[in-house]
């Protein structure tokens, strides 16, 4: 064959594949998505951090007395998370040698570049700061009792300070709830950025709107209580521990109404957009119906949102009717629900954004390859990463509160027993 | 409470404002001048991008989707060979005739660009008494006065040429893909080989030494009209332009104020 030849072969090899995968008219530029499923990871992990912390912070700052078996790993989880949070970013870039590139020169304009800032701020003045307040007294005590590897590290981690009188634990008491007070409003601009890129693009109507922010917000606060639920319940399976029924049905009770406040934004979105009936509400609607109808109307909708929303909903209205191993169990199957739900969600706002061509005149197709950097694999393993990562801070900060009279002398730490 | 405004602090707040106004085309300069020195776009050395005020206008009219621009553009440019990789392309409307007794003025809307037009377009599928009017739209970077790519740009890669070109840096582009989905026209793309975002540059090597663009060059019907506002010309092809025609931008609803400027495209263009 003529080896000049096998361009213009290729190119008609791909021309066929495009044209079997388009419907109407897109941009030529148009026809390959950009954006795949790394970035569909990004935003729920993003969240989960942002939920679990707020899930922690009412302990912390409302007062909320049920939930305190749960405190130290609703933080544990939002810090797992978070260190794992950059890397799908980092892995989807064209140059990821480049990205410092964001921290040294960001363009100040561009939401995309205060990501470094808003990452680095939410890390080190937020939870490291927080968990280190919150573990300082056990960290001390831990650290004279272990030895090896695992005690240095203890002892490094006290950074030196290793004064435990009841004026400095009141003192560190007191700057923690300063710091989670200063957290709440920073797991929501830690979040609320991430919708903001999406909000910002006007020239897509499926993401440039005001409301994203908020929907981002508050679907995050859902997936990472839900995720608190989910874990609470798994750890106390794991250490055969009895789940404290209050704590969880004060969780469900939180969970119920992040639900219930992100259903009502997201409704409002749509009711907005039908309403006013823009030049791409068609194209929207048909986005919904056909490309989007499973991920969006099935798994999101009726399965992420509507079914969670009635069981929860239930427990909240006829809580005396229902047993309690029935409330844990519709506890946890719709925190397993709405996790499913908001990755959905997560999945049309990327993925739904980039089907439908900006000449609002035709439709792309969305094909994942399993392996490769935007392929099935990678993205599963970056899921179940920081359940990895949750897992050593778990052994190294959670661990299980020794029976008998020792017990009297460890800290009366809340954790998941 | 004393609200008199003494006339130190007027004439404190004057001198103010009149050092702000003073500083702007200090600060342009600077900027320009910071971008000349360390922005890599293909310029000649000397070259002054604030003597220039680039544009292009477009008559829909004369195009007859020959497709020699694109062809020109992927070849002067080096754009990948694939189909969905363009710097400029060219549309191909068809608007039907409507239903007889129906309520529309006019039918179906067809938009195809095969190979963005590149080898010309193929006879349409549509019977000729079917069609009410069919006319072709070359496509390009909009030179929008407040681009959204490069708002987006994390890092200042893509950046606005004081000359009104809108550039990417390569060598600087860190390929997060943000500037693409912020460009309402679809213009940019991610190169496979270089894994950086591309555009239309406008030629920017040929028009920085006084050539005009490689798809205005080849251009056998003078569709494309290429010109420079800050050096008119005596009988100014874009003067004349703008004098003749109505003139239109695509998406205006979005405020990009794009310097691509449209005559005689139908409501149906986006």
């Amino acid at each position: 064959m003529d080896p000049a030849l096998t361009p213009v072969l290729q190119a008609a090899g791909e021309a066929h594949h495009l044209a079997t995968s388009i419907e109407g008219y897109v941009y030529p530029n148009e026809q390959n998505l950009l954006w795949s499923v790394l970035i569909v990871v990004y935003p729920y992990i993003t969240g989960l951090v942002a939920g679990a912390f707020i899930m922690a912070s009412l302990v912390r700052v409302f007062n909320v007395k049920a939930l305190t078996p749960v405190y130290r790993l609703a933080l544990l989880t939002a810090l797992a998370f978070l260190v794992c949070a950059p890397l799908p970013l980092l892995f989807h870039l064209g140059h990821p040698e480049r990205s410092y590139q964001v921290m040294i020169t960001p363009h100040t304009s561009s939401p995309m570049a205060m990501f470094g800032f808003v990452y680095a701020w939410y890390m080190m003045a937020v939870l490291l700061l927080e968990l280190w307040c919150e573990y300082r007294h056990d960290l001390v005590v831990w650290s004279e009792r272990e030895r090896g590897l695992k005690g240095a590290l203890y002892r490094v981690i006290t950074l030196g300070v290793r004064d435990i009188s009841p004026a400095a634990l009141h003192l560190d008491e007191r700057l923690s709830k300063i710091i989670t007070v200063i957290g709440i409003p920073s797991a929501f601009l830690l979040h609320g950025y991430v919708g903001f890129i999406f909000g910002s693009i006007k020239a897509n109507p499926w993401w440039g709107n005001v409301l994203m922010p908020v929907i981002f917000i508050f679907s995050a606060m859902a997936s990472g209580m839900a995720l608190c639920v989910v874990l609470y319940k798994e750890l106390c399976w794991f250490r055969r521990k009895a789940v404290d029924d209050a704590c969880l049905d004060e969780m469900g009770k939180f969970l119920f109404y992040a639900l219930l406040v992100d259903f009502t934004v997201e409704g409002l979105d749509w009711l907005h957009r039908l309403y006013a009936a823009e030049e791409s509400i068609s194209v929207l609607k048909q986005l919904a119906e056909g490309r989007l109808f499973n991920t969006l109307l099935v798994i999101q909708l009726c399965l992420g949102t509507l079914l969670p929303l009635l069981a929860l909903g239930a427990t909240q209205i006829l809580p005396g009717r229902i047993p309690v191993w029935f409330r844990q169990r519709i506890y946890y199957n719709s925190a397993f629900l709405i996790l499913v739900g908001v990755l959905a969600m997560r999945w049309n706002v990327v993925i739904g954004g980039q089907l439908f061509s900006k000449s609002l005149r035709g439709f792309a197709t969305f094909k994942m390859g399993l392996a490769g950097q935007e392929g099935w694999l990678l993205s599963v393993g970056l899921i179940f990463l920081p359940f990895v990562v949750l897992g050593v801070l778990v052994w190294l900060f959670l661990p299980e509160p020794p029976s008998g009279p020792e017990a009297k002398e460890t800290v009366a730490a809340p954790v998941a027993n | 409470m004393n609200h008199v405004i003494s006339r130190r602090r007027m004439l404190g707040a004057l001198g103010s404002a009149l050092g702000w106004i003073a500083s702007q085309p200090v600060a342009h300069a600077a900027k320009a001048a910071v971008q000349n020195l360390l922005a890599s776009s293909h310029a000649p050395k000397g070259y002054d991008p604030t003597k220039h005020k680039w544009l292009m206008c477009i008559d829909v009219d004369r195009c007859i989707g020959c497709g020699l621009c694109v062809d020109a553009c992927k070849a002067e440019n080096h754009v990948p060979e694939a189909s969905s990789f363009f710097r400029t392309w060219i549309e191909r409307y068809i608007i039907k005739t409507p239903e007889p007794g129906g309520n529309e003025v006019r039918g179906e809307v067809l938009v195809d660009s095969p190979n963005g037009g590149r080898n010309g377009f193929p006879p349409s599928t549509v019977p000729r008494e079917e069609i009410l009017k069919s006319f072709f739209v070359p496509k390009l970077c909009n030179l929008c006065e407040h681009s959204p790519c490069a708002q987006a740009c994390p890092v200042g890669a893509t950046f606005d040429s004081p000359d009104g070109a809108v550039l990417v840096d390569s060598n600087y582009c860190i390929g997060c893909g943000f500037c693409i989905q912020a460009c309402p026209y679809g213009c940019r793309f991610l190169n496979p080989e270089t894994k950086t975002a591309e555009k239309c540059s406008l030629c920017y090597h040929r028009i920085t030494r006084g050539l005009r663009p490689a798809c205005v060059e080849v251009c056998p019907t003078q569709a494309r009209i290429f010109g420079d506002l800050k050096n008119p010309v005596e009988n100014d092809p874009v003067q004349e332009f703008v004098r003749k025609n109505k003139v239109f931008t695509l998406k205006p609803h979005l405020g990009t104020e794009p310097r691509v400027l449209y005559a005689n495209i139908d409501k149906e263009v986006r």
